[in-house]
């Protein structure tokens, strides 16, 4: 009954591999693919939103709600088990961005970019100047533990990897359910013909309202992890800045594939450690003509080169793409 | 034959132009009406009006006895009333196939579903079975913008069809096909539609296509219906040769020209 | 009382200087659809060359009255400069793009001017305090009040006189207004709309390079004053309705007045009182309070 599609297949082939290389790797780079890892969820909210044409110029607001929800539970109530965090982060995201989906989910294009800007920029003033949330220098975090398991040492930083890297697969499985779903099918109309959408017969209101919220948790999920990862949390995290470079990966990435937001989180990631280095004031025109070469020769971004046929071939029944036989 | 639509005193207007006036149409289930008149006569704004995408500023829309003003647009869908456009309304960069697979899925399922797969093997051959009945299917994987305007029409109809509509209006299903081949793209459209129910109500300019295809016809005038009822009589009517086929006629003199 | 009028001039002030910061910003985007990111890289531009200029000429020892001829001249030269390179090198391969497209456009532009500004001015703050303590203070109602306050507000009316004056009584002007009132019988009518973009552009960057340079004196120019202003200069004009001028005069004036409150009230909401504000007034008014009409769709 259950049909994996080749996505989600190599999501899980994935898994196992990433976790070989947190043994193998040294720690530094395991600590940066965790860290993309956390980054990249945020991309992938980013992602959903923009197959139904909306730019979210604001997605550091859940990614800083999931951190500091996490954070503050750790802080102000001790709480430092996982799944507990990562439960606390979504609710906290699910019920904000359900209230402000009704806002929301009445914009388009632009006006949906400076309004999901504005609404991050609210926390981001909120945060900074807020003495008792730690103000802009933003707090550290406790060292998770996992239901009755408390590890310690090198146990804990690569039983954290682990769960991350599951925690991050699994999610890209669901969302790429979500893009062949109708709701993901009905995006993509979005981004093509609103009017059409309505006149079909399905709300787009709702549909936007639902991706919003989608995007959201996934975030937030992002965020508790990233923070977890890190160990600390500050307001940058919901600055818009921050939120431009999530755009920034989609642009690069793509929006064909699940998968290419991850990896390009994790790029960015090595290139932004590299660069800094070599040269720590041009990494933003870097960034920003790297930006510009995209959207001007590749403007479905880098995956459109790994996918050599033609983007529609998931509904094309030779391919047997958009019918994998399960497995 | 059940009337199954019925506006009493339509009327819309915008700011000080009156767009549309005292508007009394019945239509009947199953009919084909053909409705004429000249460019601002109010043809596609009673279309609009009655498919939910423009308030009318007053007057009733009864649809199987009830009022559906102020119904959005979709729930009117739902109920049974769809509609096509003068402009193709479609998602130009996907493939035609794509089109008509998410006009089928919504259809299926007005409230879209977050994580379950929409497309499958059954529902691809009903897209593909519908884009042979309107003899496009050689087309299926072609990317929509790129097509020309009469296969982009006869796309736009399709997806206007899958909701399996009591109702349907056709806004100029002709225009931008070229003048020899409207009669056989009207016979396309009407025999692809005869395999429903569906009454159909189509705007059209050419007075051929007209008396050819619709026993019935509504001829409006700045804003209101000039006349209604059996083609011949219509078409014959002083009024109408006067105010409505005569500046056709002109109009497509016009075009003519500009073609040429 | 003492509050209240502490919060209607410091409210006056800061709405010359959102003014002056954003009115570029809805000029370029109610002619050209653009919706410029690039507009913060303008202001931290103009800041910069204005603070280094001041500091330059401060170092002669001449008296600091051009000091202020300084500041609208750099502002002149930092907005030609960026704008012509951006509009030129790449805007005008790209009219006519999707308006987001466009917004991630500038968005790279702006990454690209911040580091550009790095590397001709480093790091380094840089400060210009002589023109604003030249200007001394004004008591009003027992609290002293920098004259060099005044002077912006002047300056925000002088050039949204301008501005207002050049668009309802010169044949450019005129012809801005129409495009920005209507693009599709503008470009019916022939107006050679590409000379207007180049020309609207170069005027908007001038404006927000203007913005940074009259800033400068009165804070420490640092990096990352770009993506400040931007922010809180879209909410003024998406507050007035983007692409109205009149729009940014009440969008800054209610902006203003919304962080002065919370700066006298409640100092803590000064920075997120401006995005509820802009949020408050979206939820109400879609697309701000004076909105561009849309065309009809079918």
């Amino acid at each position: 009954m259950t049909q994996f599609d080749r996505t989600e297949l190599t999501l899980f082939a994935a898994l196992p591999v990433l976790v070989l290389l947190s043994v193998l790797l040294p720690s530094w780079i395991v600590n940066y693919i965790q860290v993309s890892l956390g980054t990249g969820m945020v991309a992938l909210g980013v992602m959903i939103q923009m197959r139904a044409g909306l730019v979210s110029f604001g997605q550091g607001l859940y990614f800083c709600i999931g951190g500091y929800a996490a954070g503050l539970a750790g802080k102000y109530f001790g709480i430092t088990d996982l799944f507990a965090l990562l439960g606390l982060g979504v609710v906290v995201a699910l019920v904000t961005s359900v209230a402000l989906g009704f806002l929301l989910r009445r914009y388009r294009e632009i006006f949906y970019a400076m309004l999901s800007l504005a609404v991050s920029m609210i926390l981001y003033g909120l945060l900074s100047s807020t003495e008792e949330l730690g103000s802009t220098d933003g707090f550290n975090l406790p060292v998770p533990t996992y239901l009755f398991f408390a590890p310690e040492g090198e146990t804990a930083r690569l039983t954290l990897f682990a769960i991350t890297a599951t925690i991050v697969i699994l999610s890209a499985v669901v969302l790429n359910r979500l893009l062949r779903s109708s709701l993901g099918l009905v995006n993509e109309a979005i981004r093509e013909n609103e009017l059409r959408v309505e006149y079909l017969g399905t709300s787009a209101h709702m549909a936007v309202h639902m991706t919003y919220v989608v995007a959201a948790v996934v975030s937030s999920m992002g965020g508790v992890l990233w923070a977890l990862a890190l160990g600390h949390v500050d307001p940058e995290m919901t600055n818009w800045t921050t939120s431009g470079s999530f755009v920034f990966i989609v642009i690069l990435a793509g929006t064909g594939s699940i998968i290419a937001p991850l990896i390009g989180t994790f790029l960015l990631e090595i290139l932004r450690v590299y660069a800094v280095e070599l040269s720590p004031n041009t990494w933003q025109m870097i960034l920003g003509s790297v930006m510009l070469l995209t959207i001007i020769f590749l403007p479905k971004g880098l995956w459109s080169l790994v996918q050599k046929t033609s983007p529609r071939k998931r509904f094309d029944p030779d391919t047997g793409d958009a019918v994998a036989k399960g497995v | 034959m059940t009337v199954i639509l019925e506006t009493r005193k339509l009327k819309r207007t915008f700011g000080a132009v009156i767009a549309a006036h005292d508007i009394n149409i019945k239509i009947s289930s199953g009919e084909v009406l053909g409705v004429i008149g000249s460019n601002g006569a109010g043809k596609t704004t009673f279309v609009n009006m009655v498919t939910g995408y423009l308030p009318p500023s007053s007057g009733e829309i009864l649809y199987r006895g009830e009022n559906i003003v102020g119904l959005p647009t979709r729930e009117i869908t739902q109920k049974g009333i769809c509609r096509s456009f003068q402009i193709p309304q479609l998602f130009p960069e996907l493939s035609v196939l794509d089109n008509v697979l998410i006009a089928l899925s919504v259809a299926d399922n007005p409230r879209p579903a977050l994580f379950k797969t929409a497309v499958n093997p059954a529902l691809e051959k009903r897209a593909l079975a519908l884009l042979d009945r309107f003899s496009i299917a050689q087309h299926a994987h072609r990317e929509v913008g790129v097509l020309a305007q009469g296969i982009r029409k006869l796309v736009d109809i399709a997806m206007a069809t899958v909701a399996e509509p009591e109702l349907l209006f056709l806004d100029e299903p002709t225009s931008g096909v070229s003048a020899d081949e409207k009669m056989a793209f009207m016979a396309t459209l009407i025999s692809a539609l005869k395999a429903t129910e569906t009454a159909v109500l189509f705007i059209e300019h050419d007075m051929e296509i007209i008396e050819t295809f619709s026993p019935r016809v509504v001829a409006f005038y700045e804003g209101t219906i000039l006349a209604d009822g059996r083609t011949e009589q219509v078409l014959t009517n002083d009024k109408v040769r006067e105010f409505v086929i005569g500046s056709e006629f002109h109009r497509t003199e016009a075009t003519a020209e500009e073609e040429a | 009382m003492l509050t209240a009028i502490a919060i209607a001039v410091d409210g006056l002030g800061f709405a010359a200087w959102l003014f002056l910061s954003s009115v570029g910003l809805t000029l370029i985007y109610g002619v050209m659809r653009i919706l410029n990111i690039a507009h913060g890289g303008f202001y931290a531009l103009g800041a910069y060359a204005s603070a280094w200029g001041i500091g330059l000429y401060m170092q002669t020892g001449n008296p600091v009255g051009f000091a202020f001829l300084i500041i609208p001249v750099m502002a002149l030269i930092a907005g030609v400069v960026a704008g012509l390179a951006i509009e030129r090198g790449v805007l005008r391969f790209m009219y006519g793009r999707d308006e987001v497209l466009m917004v991630l456009v500038t968005y790279a532009m702006f990454l690209i001017l911040e580091d550009v500004t790095k590397l001709i001015w480093g790091t380094d703050s840089y400060v210009a305090w002589q023109p604003a303590y030249a200007l001394g203070t004004i008591d009003i109602a027992g609290i002293p009040y920098t004259g060099y306050k005044f002077l912006i507000i002047g300056v925000a009316m002088l050039c949204g006189g301008l501005l207002y004056w050049g668009l309802t009584h010169t044949r450019v002007g005129k012809l801005l207004l129409v495009v920005i009132e209507d693009r599709e019988v503008s470009m019916a009518l022939g107006i050679n709309v590409t000379k207007f973009f180049t020309i609207t552009f170069l005027i908007g960057a001038t404006l927000g390079a203007l913005g940074g340079a009259l800033t400068a004196p009165e804070i420490s120019v640092v990096p990352g004053i770009g993506a400040e202003i931007i922010v809180m200069a879209f909410a003024v004009i998406v507050i007035g309705g983007m692409g109205s001028i009149p729009g940014a005069i009440i969008g800054a004036l209610i902006v203003g007045f919304a962080r002065a409150a919370s700066v006298h009230i409640y100092p803590p909401a000064e920075l997120f009182s401006i995005y509820l504000v802009m949020a408050a007034v979206l939820a109400v008014k879609p697309y701000g309070l004076f909105a561009l009409a849309e065309g009809r769709k079918i």
